[in-house]
């Protein structure tokens, strides 16, 4: 297969890749808020995981199955030519937490997307980045028809840190995302300018 | 391992436990000798002449799928998995075929310890308020 590359001798651009992970409970909008400002629509991987041994399962029935798949959606924004970001929503399933620590790895930081009507979705996604201190953002979707509550009682309800910015979205407008996304970036600064001074005391 | 895949001998054991169909196009690799775990926004960029990689036998129609797909444009292994509709670690383990081969390079294989400069972090958020 030969493709003509127009440009010849002009090596390829190979952007910096930067990731921001979208974390929540099992349909609270990850996906929705992926392609709301994803320049593609998001994208699927997955991975296959051997069953053996699983304690939790019940398999009875289908015995026969010994692999299961792991999504991972994700989708991509490219800010420049050579900067690109990545969004990428975590398996909704606790189970896979060890897809996490994959994703979290070189992560600038993570939005926790939380549905008042079931705020104990989250508390698992927001104990993981806390313990492995990724910066993170709480996003309170504010679905249609659901009780809404001000951000301070949802951080009250969540016995956030005070410095974890908690902000009321929509998962389906694009400038919704933007300021969320945005919001991880600035914490993620403060938070390791916040290092660097405790380091540095 | 009789290497033409024709063979008799079986390149498995009972040992192995049970064949996951997609990684028999990795031979049943799970991982690729001497390489770290890419990540998954890890760059695959084309090497330059390896546009043509068809006098390889070694190489399987998903090599070439890859080494297609970056000649174009650089593309991240979460891209390639997507677009081959193949599980990450089947694509990793090809992707360090080619790696070896000498027909694709990967930019910053690993994931950084550090959080990126304060320069890049403010293009991102100026990036997202341009959107």
């Amino acid at each position: 297969m030969i493709f003509g590359r127009s440009e010849r001798g002009k090596p390829p651009v190979e952007p910096v890749t930067l990731k921001i992970l979208v974390a929540g409970g099992f349909g609270v909008g990850k996906t929705t808020l992926v392609g709301a400002v994803s320049e593609i629509r998001p994208l699927r991987t997955e991975e296959l995981l051997t069953e053996a041994g699983s304690p939790v399962d019940d398999t009875r029935g289908v015995e026969g199955k010994h692999t299961t798949t792991v999504a991972m959606d994700f989708g991509r924004i490219t800010l420049r030519e050579d900067l690109v970001l990545y969004l990428f929503g975590t398996p909704g399933q606790e189970r896979f937490w060890f897809m996490w620590d994959e994703l979290s790895e070189g992560a600038l930081g993570a939005v926790v997307l939380a549905d008042t009507r079931r705020l104990e979705d989250c508390f698992a996604a927001v104990d993981y980045f806390e313990r492995r201190s990724i910066p993170f953002v709480v996003g309170v979707n504010c679905f249609e028809g659901a009780a809404r509550y001000p951000a301070e009682s949802v951080r009250q309800a969540l016995d956030l840190d005070a410095a974890v910015p908690v902000v009321l979205c929509d998962a389906r407008e694009r400038e919704s995302v933007k300021e969320v996304l945005i919001g991880v970036v600035q914490h993620s600064m403060e938070y390791a300018a916040g290092r660097r001074r405790a380091l540095a005391t | 391992m009789s290497g033409d895949g024709q063979g008799s001998s079986h390149w498995f054991d009972d040992e192995a436990g049970p064949v996951v169909r997609p990684y028999a196009m990795t031979r049943g690799r799970t991982t690729s000798a001497g390489q770290h775990r890419l990540d998954l926004i890890a760059v695959v960029v084309g090497e330059p002449g390896a546009e043509d990689p068809e006098t390889d036998p070694s190489l399987a129609p998903e090599h070439m799928e890859i080494v297609g797909l970056c000649a174009r444009t650089p593309q991240s292994v979460a891209e390639i998995a997507a677009e081959l509709n193949l599980p990450i670690g089947v694509v990793r383990v090809l992707i360090g075929d080619l790696v070896h081969a000498k027909l694709v390079r990967v930019t910053r294989p690993v994931p950084p310890a550090e959080l990126p400069d304060e320069s890049i972090l403010r293009d991102v958020i100026n990036g997202l308020r341009a959107l």
